[in-house]
Order: C-alpha cells, then structure tokens, then sequence
C-alpha cells in the first residue's frame, strides 16, 4: 500500500523522497513527536518545527509475518523501532535475515529508504553499519 | 450511576454459533435480540433504548420495530459492547429511558450481508499500512515480543493459556473447540507471525449476542436472577499500536480497570469470576496485570501454575475464549454474555457460588478498553 500524504504529513514524505527522516519539535517544551500533525500533542502548542532526525534508533518490538501479502515475500518482520530522539514508528526490517536470531530486541538500527513511486519513499530500517563512536 | 441500581434481565446468543452461511449480518443481531426479549419476556415494544456496534442502530431499531428515545453507536472494536452497558446504565439512571437492548452480529466466517467498507484511517495508512500487516493477527501482536523481553516470560508460557482454555472450552457444548491440546500441540501449530502460532490466535466464527438493561427495581419482576452492574469503566489510547504508550502494559486497560472497580468498592480480591477478551494468547496477561489481579510480569507463571485453569482460585475465560469458544471478530459480547451466565448459575462450566465476576474487552488493536463489574447480589 503507497501512503497517501495529507497536507499535514507532506514534509514528512518530502523528506523521505530526498533521503531524510524529518520530525517535529514543539518550540514551547520541546517534545518530539510523531506521526505528523501540526500542534504539540504534549502542550497543545502550534508553534512546531520539522526537523531532519539522525536516522538512527533501536528496535523495539516485532512480529515476523509467515503468511502471504501483496508486494511482500514471507517471511518478513514488521516492526516497531525507537528512534534516537524519542518517537517510535513502524517498519520493516531489511538487509538481515527474517529470523528470530537475527532479529535481538534492542539492536542498533539505521534508516534506509525504499522508492515506491516518483512521489513516495518509505523509511525502512536495517541493522545498524556505521561504526559508533565511543568514547575509551 | 450507584452500584447495583441497573440490572441485566436478559442476556443470550443466536441461536446458533460458528458457521452461519444462510444468515446475513442484521438478521444475526435480531435472532440474538429476540431471543434475549424471549429470556426476558419482552416485546421489541418495551425497548426504548438500543445500542449497537458493527451496525448501525437505526437499522438495528428499524428491523425490530423499536421507537428509541435513546440511542448508543459507539463502535470502539469489540469491547464496544461492555461500553454500551456503562453508558446504558449511565442513561437508564438519569431517566432517558427504561429499557435498553444491545446487540451484536457479526458474519465473520460467512461474510454474509457484510458492508464491504472497512475504514482505514489516513495516519493507520500512512504509517503502518505500507509495512504489510494483514489484519490483527499482524498488529495485535506486535508488543508482545516486548512484553516476553521485559519480563523473561517463554514461548511455552504464552501457548499455556491457550492450553488452560480449551480445558475451559472442553466442558462447553457450544464451545467450537473442544479436543485437549498441549503445549506442543500449539508450539508446533503453523506459525502466522512469530511469536503467534496458530492455535495462540483465536477463531473466526459467526453470531451474535444480546443484553437487556434496566432499573434495577424492577428486575426482579423478570423470569431470570438480575445480574445487577455494580461499576463499569472505559477509555480509549491509540489506533495504531505502534504508538502505544509502553508495550509492556495497557493505559486504556488500566484506566478503564481503575474506574471499574472505583465505582464497584471493590478490589480484585472479591471477584470469582472473570472474563478477559482473548483475541490472542497475550491478552489475558496484560488483562491481568492491568486490573490489578497480577504483579507486572506475574501473569504468565499465574497462569502456568493454573490459578486460571478449571480448579483454579480466579476461573478465566470459562467459556474457552475466543481462542477456543468463537470469535466473531467483536468478542466483547461473548464475555459478557459468560458473566451472566455464571451469575445465573446457567453455564456450561459453572464456577460454584460465583457473586461476583468481571468482562473486560479490548477494541481495536490495545485501542480502547470497556470493563463492566456484575453480581447476583443486591449490594
């Protein structure tokens, strides 16, 4: 299924055709939120801003689906990942085997993006391949 | 509304239960209000007040000849029908109407006189369709895994409640699966979306239920024991279960739970009996964590060391569940209607001397919740 944006929701599928994951931040108390809408769902507040995430995050939770569905082959996750900045979105996870194993609860993830259309590109999330930096 | 001062009077299924082919949708919510009027020795022309979900209630009204002065179409999922009896009870204390009927129909197997639209919202399809779920089974399912991370809990712990409830299901008739299972029967099911292997996920069936509400002064004027509402509660989190807040737990459960049993004086040390809405084998944990009758986390060993089970101290789902008794694909009718039996002293598993028992159903996927508190007992 291609996502139909609403008016509310362009920025953000705007951003995913140019390789960016955007979110908003509420300009009052700063909560960073999602999915998309333009007041705070934190303070009620209007005054918000988009802004490019990282990209980066941790996967949350997830089923692996074995059975049929259009455009998809089984078995393949359809998953919860907690980005860096607070939010949670869906998604699947790609790049790695569709199994249990290879899918460990917490694991570092990044975004990826999938073309769908001239005008839609799905933010999809694999395993994370940037080296972290850490601090010795 | 003050505990105990509205009354169930009647309360029943279709006729039949499980595969309904020559019965469209509508005729299965009159076929279950007729024969919840016969229960109560009622005519469609004592109602003046309906509730529906699935349905509308004009057509629902229209088809039996009813007149309402009050109507309810709240249509959260399949808890909607625990939230018809708050709000029903809610109108019949305030006086804007006597005598409520609530139905449900659903040709969930058939698919017959279904409407064919199913309303996706535009966030649900912006922001979850695209990632290829396919119904409930997909998405009810999804914290789960969270909740068997944060608390340790096996794949065998999970396939234990559907072992414990088709124990359940074995001592009722109706029930549409009654053959023993182990837990290696389900772990060795067909997997539908790991963790959920088939027999984890409940039925697809058709039929109805119906309840009949009023005043409790005159209930016992009725040919069957009132089953009085002594608190109900309800709320509303999310309709799309990724932006639920903690996978973990439930807030529309907990919130809905705590205003149940507020309004009963009640804890869940005085409750006999107890239905929870099992869509899949990981509802009746958080069920139980959420309204208080387990420590978080501590639902899966009550469960294993069959608190729950036939015997048991807190009788669960004692219908089978939708796991193992039908699933219509709006539950919460089914539970409610177990409730009554058991107050009644009419089920098919009957708990002895149950006074007080407890139907909580979830809507959507963990996105609304209804919980009504009943009893035998004039409080």
């Amino acid at each position: 299924m291609v996502p139909v944006p609403t008016p509310e929701t362009k920025p953000f599928w705007q951003g995913t055709r140019e390789g960016l994951l955007r979110l908003q931040r509420c300009d009052a108390c700063a909560h960073v939120y999602f999915p998309p809408r333009p007041f705070c769902p934190r303070c009620a507040g209007r005054a918000v801003t988009w802004f490019t995430a990282s990209g980066r995050g941790s996967l949350y939770s997830y089923v692996i689906h074995h059975r049929p569905a259009p455009g998809f082959e089984p078995p393949y996750s359809i998953a919860v990942v907690e980005l860096e900045e607070g939010p949670r979105l869906m998604t699947n996870i790609v790049e790695c085997p569709q199994t249990p194993e290879a899918l460990q609860l917490d694991m570092p993830v990044e975004v990826v993006f999938r073309t769908l259309t001239d005008e839609i590109a799905l933010p999809l999330f694999r395993p994370a391949q940037t080296a972290v930096e850490v601090n010795p | 509304m003050k505990p105990g001062s509205v009354a169930i009077v009647g309360a029943a299924e279709t006729t039949e239960l499980g595969t309904i082919p020559n019965t469209s949708q509508l005729e299965l919510h009159c076929d279950a209000a007729l024969n919840a009027l016969q229960d109560a020795g009622l005519t469609p022309r004592d109602i003046d007040g309906v509730a529906t979900a699935g349905e509308s209630p004009t057509a629902l009204a229209f088809h039996l000849g009813i007149t309402p002065t009050w109507v309810d179409g709240t249509s959260v999922g399949g808890c909607s029908f625990m939230l018809h009896v708050r709000h029903a009870a809610a109108a019949i204390s305030e006086g804007l109407c006597s005598t409520v009927l609530i139905t449900h129909g659903e040709s969930g197997k058939s698919n017959v006189g279904r409407s064919p639209f199913r309303m996706v919202s535009p966030l649900s399809q912006q922001f979850e369709a695209p990632y290829g779920p396919v119904g409930p089974p997909t998405l009810f399912t999804i914290p789960a895994l969270r909740y068997m991370k944060t608390y340790g809990i096996r794949e065998e712990q999970l396939a234990m409640v559907a072992v414990i409830q088709r124990e359940w299901a074995a001592q009722n008739p109706r029930a549409s699966y009654r053959a023993p299972i182990s837990i290696e029967d389900v772990l060795g099911s067909r997997m539908i979306a790991y963790p959920f292997r088939m027999l984890m996920c409940c039925l697809v069936t058709d039929g109805g239920g119906a309840l009949i509400l009023t005043n409790a002064a005159r209930a016992k004027q009725f040919p069957h024991k009132p089953v009085y509402i002594l608190g109900t509660g309800e709320s509303v989190e999310t309709p799309m279960v990724s932006q639920m807040e903690d996978f973990t737990t439930s807030k529309a459960f907990r919130v809905s739970g705590a205003k149940a049993f507020a309004e009963a004086g009640i804890t869940p040390r005085d409750v006999d009996h107890l239905m929870i809405y099992d869509a899949f084998a990981h509802l009746p944990l958080y069920g139980l964590e959420d309204l208080g009758f387990c420590e978080r986390g501590a639902a899966a060993s009550f469960i294993w060391e069959r608190n729950t089970a036939p015997g048991g101290k807190l009788p669960l789902n004692t219908n089978g569940g939708g796991l193992s008794y039908m699933h219509s694909g709006m539950y919460g009718m089914y539970a409610l209607q177990e409730s009554v039996r058991q107050l009644r002293g009419t089920a098919a598993a009957q708990v002895p001397d149950a006074r007080v028992s407890v139907a909580h159903g979830v809507g959507g996927m963990f996105a609304a919740s209804g919980t009504v508190i009943m009893s035998n007992q004039e409080p």
